[in-house]
């Protein structure tokens, strides 16, 4: 790692172009397949490629995409931001498709090319591994596959899916994480096998990208009650892109009922909010509080942790303006670890020297 | 919450007076007989209701007590909890010293959210007169809310401004768990009724809208199903907002019924955060999110959030605004608060004074 002082990013985008981007990393049958079915991309509209949301105007390239290229990103948040490290996570729609088979090969082409095209480019980047969470037993061949590459730093899913997260279903993914010591990366997004709210499919993208901070909600409740830090009590989960405020009353309502509904759940044996303080972690972009300094300090007192948070910029998304990746009103103590400790503490394979 | 049996002798007059804003009646299917057709009544016995989830009888996650009750809330005179209005008068209202309490009936004998829309409208109607004839008429601190078959807007509508004409009823009732998100205009009817009849719109947690709870698909648990009745009401809040119904009826008030507060500020904020950067999409929009919350949205308190430092609850309650905020027991379900102990001590006179009737005086006309 260059520069032990360098903050740790935990959360940017590469952008993949398009489908052709891929097909050097497909077998014959499935780069025929994008060919002839005309599969020209998996952009979805979790961040619609021309809303504001998806890019601050000023890093859209010619194509009107940001984040394409290597170069890109690490001119930005590791040149300019001082991040010594920074970990990609790739939002490409493979999440999106039916067929266990092309989501199996769709998403190893996607790690391959996140490893050649990006990795290979900066010993200062790392990357997520995404998962085809479709089918559980690829999930498991993908990460033991990936694993191997240390620059890999954590297993990559999505806010809202076929099933909440904690259903034991999944659980074989959960024991190859704490295998290989990989914390489960949990990202804004969706599969869209549910509508996007409890209440069907709204009108707004607004309403839509509100709706991701209820997806999180519902995994952390998912992944407590089932029972999966019972049984896999080295499992991290780190929720990224989930706008933050909204933890505390969350598990002042869910630590209510767990007070009074505890019977049905025999094996949450403490309070949630002490589960989440030792398994949770969230990064720090977007922060979902007013502008004003001190609604921030008291919005961050109410996580009641100062080892939650993560630094992150969240590019080449747009949701702070000029440099402050770290919103005011956190103390610059909190700050560093924010940015350095917390995030050592999180990702075990960023204290390797990764080659 | 609590399902502790108070010993009469500890009953008390409180020294403040005590509104409470949600407590269930319990009406049966064969109360609402004599306000059905023929036609219904036998649909009823040979088909029963069916509210968009697979259960017969009984619901989805069953509950963790029968009926979702207190187990002292059982009347001696053998029917349901919430079914015997000399039994509720004994254990809650004199004993807590009650003024008023907001009538806030639900389970499928009200017919919300059944499938077959024309059953809900009968069942409905049935509702609301059942609850003048079996509560208010024997007991007038107890106060009515119009059920309307909401999935229907037009139909609700009419049955809002049948109502409206007795001032006893006071506020228009739906659940947060409906078929679509609570903006979209297949409800507008709904709020232009409530708007001209000058009526706020209560909105209680639960219902089956007929979609997974969450975002991800159906919960395995209760417990589950009960936190997540808050994300429900996010998007429902989001909806309504984005949606500009408060453009279109700047009058209109919306009361959150057992649905949480604590979630409102930091919802407010992300909503706020990204609609700066997205507001090009919603330009019916005047304001910032967050000032349609405060101006049009009143919060009850049960099951009230329990922080781990209770100066943390005074903030959230202090973001809301204390004017916003109005006491709800549940009764007769096991979560219920209790009015004399879940307040914080902290609160000031004035600001108890507010959140144990004031508000809920001022909002509802009472008196």
């Amino acid at each position: 790692m260059s520069g032990a002082l360098h903050a740790i990013d935990c959360d940017v985008h590469p952008t993949v172009p398009d489908m052709k981007a891929l097909l050097p990393y497909l077998d014959d049958f499935w780069r025929e397949t994008v060919e002839e079915r005309g599969i020209n991309s998996l952009e979805t509209v979790t961040y619609p490629p021309n809303s504001p949301l998806t890019s601050r105007p000023e890093w859209r390239g010619k194509n009107g995409r940001a984040a394409t290229a290597a170069a890109e990103v690490t001119a930005q948040v590791c040149d300019r931001w001082q991040a010594g490290v920074a970990i990609l996570n790739s939002l490409y729609g493979v999440g999106l498709l039916f067929s266990e088979d092309m989501a199996k090969a769709f998403t190893s082409a996607l790690n391959d090319w996140v490893a050649k095209e990006w990795l290979d480019q900066d010993p200062r980047l790392r990357a997520s591994i995404v998962i085809p969470l479709q089918n559980t037993e690829y999930a498991v061949d993908e990460i033991e596959r990936c694993a191997k590459d240390r620059r890999f730093v954590q297993i990559l899913t999505l806010a809202m899916g076929e099933m909440l997260l904690g259903r034991r279903h999944y659980w074989p993914i959960f024991a190859a994480a704490e295998r290989h010591g990989l914390p489960i990366g949990i990202h804004a997004g969706s599969a869209y096998r549910n509508p996007v709210t409890a209440l069907g499919w709204p009108t707004w993208y607004i309403e839509d990208y509100a709706a991701q901070a209820q997806g999180f909600q519902s995994q952390v409740a998912s992944l407590i009650t089932e029972g999966a830090f019972a049984k896999h009590p080295e499992l991290k989960i780190v929720l990224l892109e989930s706008g933050v405020t909204w933890l505390p009353a969350f598990l002042w309502r869910f630590g209510k009922f767990w007070r009074g509904l505890r019977t049905e759940v025999p094996w949450v044996d403490r309070a949630p909010w002490e589960i989440v303080r030792d398994h949770f972690r969230l990064t720090i972009q977007p922060l979902d509080a007013p502008d004003d300094p001190h609604a921030v300090e008291r919005a961050i007192e109410h996580l009641r942790s100062d080892d939650i948070l993560l630094y992150a910029s969240d590019y080449p998304h747009w949701q702070f303006d000029g440099d402050n990746v770290i919103p005011a009103g956190i103390s610059p103590a909190l700050r560093r670890k924010i940015a350095i400790d917390n995030p050592l503490a999180t990702y075990a394979r960023l204290k390797e020297d990764a080659r | 919450m609590n399902i502790e049996v108070r010993a009469k002798d500890r009953a008390q007059q409180s020294k403040l007076s005590i509104i409470d804003c949600d407590f269930h009646p319990r009406l049966t299917h064969e109360q609402m007989k004599p306000f059905l057709t023929n036609q219904w009544w036998s649909y009823l016995q040979t088909y029963g209701n069916r509210q968009r989830h697979g259960q017969a009888k009984g619901y989805n996650y069953p509950k963790i007590v029968p009926q979702a009750s207190r187990r002292d809330a059982w009347p001696p005179s053998g029917g349901p909890p919430g079914s015997d209005v000399d039994f509720c008068r004994e254990q809650h209202l004199d004993f807590y010293g009650i003024d008023y309490g907001i009538l806030t009936p639900l389970g499928s004998s009200t017919g919300n959210g059944d499938q077959n829309v024309e059953l809900s409208i009968a069942l409905a109607s049935a509702a609301n007169e059942g609850q003048l004839a079996y509560w208010t008429a024997k007991e007038p601190r107890l106060k009515p809310s119009i059920v309307v078959p909401y999935e229907d807007g037009v139909a609700s509508a009419a049955e809002v401004r049948k109502c409206a004409a007795n001032k006893e009823f006071k506020q228009v009732f739906l659940l947060s768990k409906i078929a679509e998100a609570h903006g979209r205009k297949r409800y507008w009817p709904i709020y232009e009724a409530a708007a001209e009849a000058g009526l706020p719109v209560g909105i209680h947690a639960f219902g089956y809208g007929g979609w997974p709870l969450t975002n991800s698909g159906y919960p395995s648990f209760y417990i589950e199903e009960m936190t997540e009745h808050a994300t429900g009401a996010q998007a429902m809040v989001t909806s309504m907002i984005m949606e500009g119904i408060f453009e279109r009826w700047p009058e209109l008030k919306i009361v959150l019924i057992e649905c949480g507060f604590g979630w409102l500020p930091a919802l407010g904020w992300r909503l706020d955060k990204h609609w700066k950067r997205l507001k090009d999409e919603v330009p019916h929009l005047k304001m910032a999110p967050s000032e349609y919350i405060r101006k049009h949205f009143w919060v009850t308190t049960q099951p009230m959030e329990e922080t781990e430092n209770p100066d943390h609850l005074l903030e959230v309650m202090n973001w809301i605004g204390f004017d916003r905020i109005m006491f709800s027991s549940d009764y007769p379900h096991w979560d219920f608060d209790d009015p004399f102990v879940s307040l914080p001590p902290s609160l000031t006179d004035e600001q108890r004074r507010k959140i144990y009737s004031g508000n809920a005086r001022a909002l509802y006309r009472l008196d």
